[in-house]
């Protein structure tokens, strides 16, 4: 008697054709017919003279107020995450005063228009002409002429820093509280102290949740300092520069376009830098790393017709 | 006879009106591996969370290796204690849970140094060596730099007790270390647990799994309603149980 020997066989790859989707379609020469009248529009209409907007783009004072905007961004971002970070963990101390104070704090910067506040410290001047170091109801060490320290550009920062401090509180303590507790459990089982477990194991995690509503706050700080061409900056920022220039040839459409435009730029790049700032701190946690945009582009171009490939799912909610 | 590792008299615990541990009398000596069993909700977990100052007692005294846990008496007075010490007693006394709770953020080796570098200041290449030697000995020799999330559960439950492990205690709680892991791989993180009771480690086991108390645990005892009614060597509480709670839970689960 001969065993038989059956062979395996491998079932065939499935070739199914795709489900068509006439709506795309559609979808794309209805918007494909509007962009293009849009554009055809905005490059046929004289009055936009791009020509102007050209000439402007790179003006030394266009960029030089393009790099005040980024500096007050950048330093009004770093005080609100400072102060941020610190009112979150105040808020969440078993130290009821220290809890109330965070609370107060945040309830008086986020209830008033932050334009109030940078006219409050622009004028901060005219309440305390100066400071000085030293003892409460005692003798002074330094003294400071508030003018002198106070400059425009501070007053904006502070204002603006200060404003984000309660913004970023919340965000921070959204980011805390979804670290589960046993994560905290664990930690002071090993006899970690609460600080310690707070700055090891708690606030790495919570960034996760803490980044993406920062990246959107870092974008909405850029815009937000253009507020600050209320208090004349002797270095005016992005937005001031250009209605300083507009203000003298009159071409109020063509300047603005060319803010809005390094605007757009700069929002980019922090997206761009906000992606990848995710993926860092996405560590440790279940699936794969979301594909960069070149890894989608990729895709797009050399995986087309393939069923499951689309860029849509490939970037699909971070779990 | 030497000072217990754990003495327990008469320990009352409340969570606002409910009383959870309603007068816990319990010794654990050095070297000793005591099982404690239990429905739910009977207070076993309470006890442990006591036991290692997660949780503070309202009544009676707790004592682990002779110290207070949690308040110092002097005289008539009794003192809570600060953070500070509270955190120095809890990390002589090693925890594993449930759930884990690996540090997700961190590699198995990187969750098993943490607290030796950060707690004892130990240097970071000595805590390297200590704790891949530590998760050689729980089996994962080839798992050192996976996340929690890449782990299986029993894979995850070994990293937590050599965590645990990594800070050298003279106790170890677990509570109900296999409950949440699947069937077929309870046996591996018992397994570790036996080699541990093998080296004459002081453990307290909350568990349902009879067949490692039958063997490995020098002592048993049943909670229920917030008391222990019934303790003794596992042969005789498991052939011939004297409380009647005990006979209806063991043949329950028997």
């Amino acid at each position: 008697m001969t065993a038989q020997i059956v062979e395996p066989v491998e079932p065939d790859e499935i070739k199914a054709i795709p489900v068509r989707h006439p709506g795309r379609w559609v979808a794309a020469v209805v918007i494909v017919a509007l962009a293009v009248s849009v554009a055809a529009s905005m490059a046929s209409n004289p009055r936009f003279e791009w020509g102007i907007v050209r000439q402007y783009l790179f003006s030394s004072r266009i960029l030089s107020g393009l790099v005040v905007t980024l500096e007050l961004t950048a330093a009004s971002m770093a005080i609100g995450i400072v102060l941020g970070v610190l009112l979150a963990v105040m808020r969440l101390s078993p130290n009821p005063l220290v809890t109330g104070a965070s609370s107060f704090y945040i309830w008086l910067f986020r209830g008033t228009p932050v334009l109030v506040q940078i006219l409050l410290w622009y004028n901060v001047a005219a309440l305390y002409p100066s400071f000085s170091l030293g003892l409460p109801f005692g003798p002074a060490f330094a003294s400071f002429d508030a003018s002198a320290i106070i400059t425009p550009f501070v007053a904006g920062m502070l204002a603006l820093g200060l404003n984000e401090g309660a913004y970023m509180a919340e965000i921070v303590r959204a980011g805390i509280i979804s670290v589960p507790d046993g994560q905290t459990q664990a930690a002071q089982a090993l006899g970690m102290t609460r600080l310690l477990t707070m700055r090891r194991i708690v606030l790495p995690q919570a960034m996760r949740v803490i980044v993406p509503p920062t990246g959107n706050e870092t974008i909405s700080m850029l815009k937000t300092t253009s507020l600050v061409s209320v208090i004349a900056l002797p270095h005016p920022e992005l937005l001031y520069a250009a209605q300083l220039i507009y203000s003298v040839n009159y071409r109020t459409i063509q300047l603005l376009i060319v803010a809005s435009i390094w605007y757009l730029l700069v929002t980019t790049v922090l997206t761009v830098g906000q992606f990848y700032l995710e993926r860092r701190f996405g560590r440790g946690t279940a699936g794969d790393a979301p594909a960069t945009p070149f890894e989608r582009l990729r895709r797009i171009l050399f995986a087309r017709g393939t069923v499951g490939t689309e860029p849509a799912a490939a970037s699909g909610e971070r779990r | 006879m030497s000072t217990p590792m754990v003495r327990a008299e008469r320990v009352r615990k409340r969570f606002g009106r409910l009383e959870v541990l309603k007068g816990v009398s319990l010794e654990v000596q050095s070297q000793e591996v005591v099982c404690i069993l239990g429905p739910s909700g009977s207070g076993k977990s309470t006890f442990l969370r006591c036991v290692n100052h997660l949780e503070k007692i309202n009544a009676g005294r707790l004592w682990v290796d002779g110290q207070l846990v949690g308040y110092r008496q002097a005289g008539a007075k009794i003192y809570e204690l600060r953070d500070a010490e509270v955190c120095r007693e809890r990390s002589e006394i090693g925890m594993v849970f449930q759930s884990f709770n690996l540090f997700g953020h961190m590699t198995a080796l990187e969750n098993v140094t943490e607290a030796p570098i950060h707690v004892r200041h130990v240097q970071k290449g000595e805590a390297r060596e200590r704790g891949r030697d530590l998760l050689v000995r729980v089996g994962l020799a080839d798992r050192l730099d996976a996340y929690p999330s890449q782990l299986s559960g029993g894979q995850q439950q070994r990293v937590a007790i050599a965590r645990a492990l990594a800070m050298q205690p003279k106790l170890m709680l677990f509570d109900e270390p296999t409950s949440a892991l699947d069937p077929e791989l309870v046996g591996e993180v018992l397994d570790v647990m036996r080699g541990l009771a093998r080296d004459g480690m002081t453990m307290i086991v909350v568990t349902h799994e009879i067949g490692f108390a039958r063997e490995v645990a020098d002592r048993v005892a049943m909670m229920d309603d917030g008391r222990v009614v019934e303790e003794g060597a596992p042969a005789r509480f498991f052939e011939r149980p004297e409380h009647e709670r005990t006979r209806q839970f063991l043949s329950k689960i028997l």
